[in-house]
């Protein structure tokens, strides 16, 4: 077989990183190459290489055997490299054939080629089984869809290598069975696919070749025959795999949280959450399980305080806090991880000793008497989270932006369990965060949980889901639409509930 | 932080200062006239005891409109106003002060509270309006500097305005404070009999910082000033009220910019007249600026202004363009924002790579 990219001794180095270290592998054409590794490994670099986003300090990159030498994405595309990024760069209010000639239309102020057009994007969308209406405009298609007209974007323009970027995040279950069976069509027709995750399942059941990568550093390359998830965590983390969940916890009989008739107002004609009932006791992991924008944004934001309630009661333990504000909440003990830490859980332009007070910064362990932020107790307590919580930063004093993503989430993680908080909400609390940090997040959070932490956790993560919740809620267009036991659950059943068949 | 990295931003201004005065000594040989002749008379003249004096009492209300622009600043917003705030609040207190009589402490202290609280409430405007009504401040303060000028201009002309001796003419000046509204020079304190009258409120300049200090970066409130400043959301999020702060701000802001004219007002001219001068609020966005929001800074900043100010009024007297002034201060702000912008980003990569060096070893 030939060799579609040959990779040798890429490397690349950003201000204080080196992103890529001396980097060799093959990818053989007409397979599905996998490149895993945590976040921060250095595939992102390696693939903007690929694709002429970026240039390498040293080594050489050959295409089907010839050295390229990419100043920019063109050079890249004219070599039959295509690009499907994560989030989806398509116009929404036009079709789908208007997009994907969109940008190599040459005809100017004459009148666009329909009819040239229109057949050949037919013809190649059922070349390679890829079904599209290509009149249809792409406000009206579903995710998966509109992951296949981005395929078929870069298959027009002539690419027979793509390269895939966490193609799954953003899928349900069944969207992404029907993605590798897009994908082992493609690779039948003769396209080399890379596909880059750090989803060790799904780059178990879809790849032919493994490569995994670490700190920069290709670890190796490994046939799928030879690989199992274990040995690809070890060669990702360089240790054993995150425990196994521990499900022998003491819920006690005490109310944590209690959402009754919970509606929320109307916003865009839409009512985002409706008829929420919930209780969640004392030690107990209640999860939410559901595709992002089904109303958890929402619904976390009202047990906040941030998103107005229309009708209905939130309890903390027995205090009715539906009136409170955000401020007085806090106060009263709610804890929160936002499913965006840089925006949401942080003030990255700040120190980690400020950034700790961050959401208590009314508590009497912050603020005095007379008002005054109690600094000490700041510079205590971030060297407390820094140390227990295993986040890897050179002082308190550094900003936060300076740390990784994985690091920044162990600090807020740390910020809200430290305190004593009455009641933790967790949304997404191990997104995009390597498996280190997810493996010591879930740990806490159980740790937390164990000690008599009520825990709300909304999460799109399944394992993370099944891995941690006593019991499991399933969200669908705003309505709380089955409650699943976690222990029997599967994650097809999931998201069958998840895209509303299960209904 | 690395010791090297604090001396480096301790340097900038500096550095920056240096960069200026290259590029004003290129345009000074462009215009054929002795850069060094230029300097050499500018820091003579600007360095004379009574330079001195002048200097320090141009600085006071510079710093003092600063501090109130960089209040808003600290939280992401900008008050343009200030301009407005601080002539309304001077002419009302000026003209209370005039009505009463007080003993001098209470007298003095209640004009400055007068114009605190007038300038805080025009200022308080234009946060009710972008609470209320999502007016961006920008505009609405804007819009009520032409409004507070167009009111100061009417109670001058109309209601305020003092009778000359035979009562026929109308003077648009409100009728001096008494004794006990004034505060005399500092000059006999400090045995400066010799040189010219040196403002006393200069000591609430210095406690303005200090207030301006404590607020932002000691107190809860500042806190939530400073997160709301840099990341709007996460402070929502940490139960920072956007509404409340946007409107408090603006009056801290307003109340500060209110003391502005004081200075002029119980130190020098006594009342309200045509001659008070005005623009002090757009110089203060320039001042906080260069001082980058820091209470010291700022100081320093409101220093080199005046200092170029006054020194510079030298120069036509030996027929170089007094005009020379504007384009230093000009490229003086250029250079130090962008000086500061260079130093901070370098900061963060150092800061970056420490961190990440941090993860290597730990692997």
């Amino acid at each position: 077989m030939n060799t579609a990219i040959s990779i040798e001794n890429i490397s690349k180095s950003f201000p204080g990183v080196l992103a890529n270290d001396s980097v060799s592998f093959d990818i053989t054409s007409g397979t599905i190459h996998a490149i895993v590794g945590e976040n921060g490994a250095g595939k992102s670099t390696l693939m903007k290489i690929l694709y002429g986003m970026q240039k390498p300090d040293n080594g050489i990159l050959k295409i089907n055997g010839d050295i390229a030498k990419f100043q920019s994405p063109k050079d890249a595309i004219a070599s039959g490299i295509g690009m499907v990024h994560q989030h989806f760069m398509l116009a929404d209010n036009l079709t789908v054939w208007e997009n994907i000639v969109l940008g190599i239309d040459g005809s100017n102020l004459s009148k666009i080629k329909r009819s040239k057009y229109i057949p050949e994007i037919s013809d190649l969308s059922k070349k390679y089984s890829l079904p599209i209406d290509v009149n249809l405009t792409i406000d009206d298609l579903g995710v998966g869809e509109k992951q296949r007209v981005e395929i078929l974007k870069v298959l027009y323009r002539g690419a027979n290598i793509l390269i895939l970027d966490e193609p799954t995040a953003v899928l349900v279950p069944q969207e992404v069975e029907e993605l590798f069976e897009n994908l082992k069509n493609l690779v039948s027709q003769g396209v080399t696919i890379l596909f880059i995750s750090h989803k060790l399942d799904e780059v178990m059941e879809i790849a032919d070749r493994i490569s995994v990568m670490r700190g920069g550093q290709h670890v190796g390359t490994v046939n799928k025959e030879e690989a199992s998830k274990k040995i690809l965590a070890e060669m990702m983390i360089g240790k054993d795999l995150p425990t196994p969940p521990n499900r022998e916890t003491m819920i006690s009989s005490e109310n944590c949280l209690q959402l009754k008739d919970l509606n929320g107002e109307p916003s865009l004609g839409k009512i985002p959450f409706e008829d929420i009932n919930l209780e969640i006791k004392k030690g107990e992991i209640c999860g939410i399980a559901g595709v992002e924008g089904n109303g958890q944004r929402e619904l976390s934001e009202a047990i906040l305080g941030l998103y107005p309630v229309e009708s209905g009661q939130i309890f903390l333990e027995d205090i009715e806090i539906t009136k409170l504000s955000t401020r007085e909440r806090r106060l009263t003990g709610i804890s929160f991880i936002p499913e965006d830490r840089q925006s949401q859980g942080l003030v990255v332009e700040s120190n980690l000793i400020e950034n700790i007070i961050l959401g208590k910064q009314s508590s009497n362990t912050y603020s005095s008497r007379f008002r005054n932020v109690l600094f000490k107790n700041a510079s205590k307590n971030s060297k407390d989270v820094v140390e227990n919580y295993d986040v890897k930063t050179p002082s308190v004093q550094t900003l936060a932006l300076a740390l990784s993503g994985g690091n920044q989430q162990k600090f807020v993680v740390g910020r809200e369990i430290d305190g004593k908080p009455r009641f933790l909400l967790a949304s997404q609390p191990t997104r995009g965060v390597d498996i280190g940090a997810q493996a010591l997040i879930w740990d806490k959070l159980k740790d937390a949980r164990d000690m008599g932490l009520g825990v709300l956790l909304i999460s799109a993560d399944l394992d993370e889901l099944l891995g941690l919740s006593d019991k499991l809620y399933v969200i669908y267009e705003g309505k709380l639409v089955k409650q699943l036991e976690p222990k029997e659950a599967t994650p097809e059943q999931l998201g069958s509930y998840m895209t509303g068949l299960g209904i | 932080m690395k010791v090297y990295l604090k001396i480096l931003s301790f340097l900038t201004p500096l550095i920056a200062l240096a960069i200026s005065f290259g590029l004003t000594t290129f345009i000074l040989i462009l215009i054929d006239r002795d850069p060094v002749e230029t300097f050499t008379l500018m820091f003579d003249y600007g360095t004379t005891g009574k330079s001195i004096i002048s200097i320090l009492n141009r600085s006071i209300p510079l710093y003092i409109s600063a501090v109130a622009v960089a209040v808003g600043f600290k939280m992401g917003m900008f008050n343009i106003g200030v301009e407005g705030q601080y002539i309304l609040g001077a002419l009302i207190a000026a003209q209370v002060g005039a009505v009463l009589i007080l003993p001098r402490p209470l007298h003095v202290l209640t004009i400055f509270i007068v114009a605190a609280v007038v300038s805080g409430i025009w200022a308080g405007i234009s946060g009710y309006l972008k609470v209320k009504k999502g007016v961006h401040e920008v505009i609405s303060t804007i819009m009520l500097n032409y409004i507070g000028a167009g009111i100061v201009a009417y109670l001058l002309a109309n209601i305020f305005f003092e009778k000359d001796e035979d009562n026929s003419l109308k003077v648009p000046q409100t009728n001096y404070l008494s004794e006990s509204g004034q505060l005399p020079p500092l000059n006999n304190i400090l045995g400066l009999e010799e040189l010219p009258n040196l403002n006393s409120f200069i000591v609430g300049a210095v406690f303005v910082g200090i207030f301006y200090y404590w607020l932002v970066w000691k107190t809860s409130l500042g806190f939530d000033l400073r997160a709301t400043g840099l990341n709007p959301v996460a402070a929502k999020f940490s139960g920072a009220d956007p509404n409340k702060l946007i409107v408090l701000a603006m009056l801290i802001s307003g109340g500060i910019a209110g003391l502005v004219g004081m200075s002029n007002l119980v130190g020098y001219f006594h009342r309200y007249t045509i001659d008070f001068p005005t623009g002090l609020g757009f110089a203060g966005i320039t001042v906080a600026l260069l001082g980058r929001n820091h209470p010291v800074g700022m100081a320093l900043g409101a220093l080199l202004i005046s200092f170029l100010e006054r020194s510079s009024q030298i120069l036509d007297l030996n027929n170089i363009p007094k005009e020379i002034e504007r384009i230093m201060q000009g490229i003086v702000i250029l250079v130090v924002v962008v000086s500061y912008e260079v130093v901070r980003r370098y900061i963060l990569t150092q800061e970056v790579k420490l961190a990440s060096r941090m993860v290597d070893k730990d692997e």
